[in-house]
């Protein structure tokens, strides 16, 4: 390459690079050297203290958010995974033309462009005592009285999350099926599997890489997710997003950015074992 | 699977799709139409009269804080944010088709980028500013911790765009003497036009909804999905779902803008696209 061409191309990757530079390693960095500072009511204090740490791995409550926390993401992982593959699968191998395909997979994805804030305000009218689910139920005479746990609970918690990242599950497990060569599927048929077999032998191995990348997103999203457990356990349920949240609205910062330390490594643990399964740059 | 009759797995994986679909879909409906609720109505069914007395209660400063204040930051910001966007992802895009030192951390700064939660990016943004004596504001720590979600999704795009990107349409324009500036403003960005788009609409719309993003990052005058936010803790009556109303509205209108006029393009390559072996 020659010297004008390689100036040229760091021109051209120098705004992305300002803003990684900027608004994601400098803050990081910031939080990790916060979480050694001191602090009183009023200010932050430069220091180099372990105490931070200490408090939050010697208290019960840490371990039992990030048992909540944890909890959270595997149920939701699981959900959104089977939801998110029975939609790519029907919309990737049942339906047959491709317009129609595309239509079906832009119905999935235009919520993803939407407000979630709105989305989560949207449940209110079902789910409440009064709501619709409620009021149905009760006219259908299945219950007497209004089941208190639909919203407000770790139940409209889980059901927001699905509501909410289905989609990062169906997008890419749809990228991942449209590339799988059609006659693999003839073959399979032909050396008399049944589709129940080729969907577990030859589909669900192909799949893998799609499956990895939409894990890695709704895994990451909420680990570190703390609006839809306030907005939809009303205070009820807990999560490390919310520790930190609490800990800034009293401005104990150092505190935050402990948790933020341990909740980083944590996140980062599970997706480096994640992308062992997966190259996300064939994926493109 | 792909001839003969449709089997019954087809009918119960529709349904279950059809299910799918009402459920994603469902409770944004019943919002919208609860909006239109009468001026004694509550925030449930069933409907006492329709008006749109909600909507006008939402453009009175003093009743809900300050709703046209916050849209028009939120509209300015997504517009920023989606033309910085669209920029640097096609030029980021076009550096990573040749090597060069230091692609692979960029690479991976981007990922990080996604998977890193995003109230680590605003509480980092928040104490930095902090730390450092500054006022965040929407249009300088917000704007930079929106940029960190919509970047990495602009790149991934570009990505995928220019390996499926012939690049002999590029030599040609070279050889027939088209300069490297000539051949990315006539050749390069009207074949990729609507991938841009696509990218514009993912700038514009991820900003637009923000939240946690903004959180620590928006200072003094809030974005419109915090001022929403704040709402849902203390206004109790169908105002919010008005506010809900307008503001999926809005999406909905982007959205249907870049997929018309994507399409658009589509078919008016299909109508003047090549000409080859046309000659008389």
């Amino acid at each position: 390459m020659n010297r004008v061409k390689s100036w040229v191309t760091y021109l051209q990757v120098a705004p992305l690079a300002l803003v990684f530079l900027l608004f994601l390693i400098v803050p990081i960095a910031t939080i990790v050297v916060v979480s050694f500072f001191d602090y009183n009511t009023t200010q932050i204090i430069p220091a180099f203290l372990l105490q931070n740490y200490e408090e939050l791995l010697l208290s019960p409550v840490t371990w039992r958010t990030y048992q909540q926390t944890i909890q959270f993401a595997l149920i939701t992982w699981a959900l959104t995974l089977l939801i998110g593959f029975t939609v790519a699968y029907f919309v990737a191998f049942h339906v047959r033309s491709p317009t129609m395909q595309t239509v079906l997979f832009l119905l999935c994805t235009i919520p993803f462009w939407t407000s979630n804030v709105i989305r989560m305000i949207s449940w209110i009218p079902f789910l409440g005592r009064h709501g619709l689910a409620n009021t149905t139920l009760m006219n259908l005479g299945l219950i007497k009285e209004p089941l208190e746990f639909l919203l407000y609970s770790d139940f409209s918690v889980v059901l927001a999350y699905v509501h909410l990242y289905t989609l990062f599950m169906v997008v890419p497990i749809f990228n991942s099926m449209m590339r799988i060569d059609r006659s693999l599927l003839e073959a399979a048929r032909d050396a008399g599997a049944t589709g129940w077999q080729t969907l577990l032998n030859v589909i669900l191995p192909l799949c893998k890489p799609g499956i990895a990348i939409g894990s890695i997103f709704v895994v990451t999203i909420v680990m570190g997710d703390f609006v839809t457990v306030r907005m939809m356990s009303g205070g009820l349920s807990a999560s490390v997003g919310l520790m930190m949240a609490n800990a800034m609205s009293l401005l104990q910062y150092p505190a935050a950015a402990a948790n933020a330390v341990i909740l980083l490594l944590l996140v980062l643990f599970i997706v480096a074992a994640m992308m062992r399964l997966v190259d996300i740059r064939k994926e493109l | 699977m792909q001839h003969g009759k449709r089997g019954p797995a087809f009918w119960l994986l529709g349904s279950f799709f059809c299910l799918f679909v009402l459920f994603l879909y469902g409770p944004t409906l019943t919002i919208l139409i609860l909006s239109f609720q009468g001026p004694s109505g509550g925030l449930t069914f069933p409907m006492n009269g329709v008006s749109l007395h909600w909507f006008r209660n939402l453009f009175e400063k003093q009743m809900v804080g300050d709703f046209a204040g916050s849209l028009q930051r939120s509209l300015i910001l997504g517009a920023a944010v989606m033309l910085v966007t669209v920029v640097a992802s096609f030029s980021a895009g076009l550096a990573f088709r040749s090597r060069f030192r230091g692609a692979g951390i960029l690479f991976y700064l981007a990922i990080a980028s996604l998977i890193v939660p995003s109230i680590l990016i605003s509480l980092g943004i928040g104490l930095l500013y902090r730390v450092l004596g500054w006022d965040p504001a929407w249009y300088s720590s917000a704007f930079g911790a929106h940029l960190t979600w919509t970047l990495p999704f602009g790149l991934l795009i570009m990505f995928a765009v220019f390996n499926r990107f012939d690049r002999r349409y590029e030599e040609a324009a070279r050889d027939l003497g088209a300069t490297s500036w000539q051949t990315i403003r006539h050749i390069v960005v009207p074949i990729l036009l609507p991938s841009l788009i696509g990218v514009g609409l993912f700038g514009f719309t991820l900003s637009y909804d923000e939240f946690a993003r903004s959180l620590y990052t928006a200072g003094t005058f809030n974005t419109l999905p915090l001022e929403i936010y704040g709402m849902t803790t203390n206004v109790t009556t169908p105002v919010l779902y008005a506010l809900g109303t307008v503001t999926t509205g809005v999406s909905f209108l982007v959205i249907a803008l870049s997929l018309l006029s994507v399409t658009w393009l589509r078919r008016r390559r299909a109508r003047h696209g090549s000409d080859a072996g046309k000659a008389a």
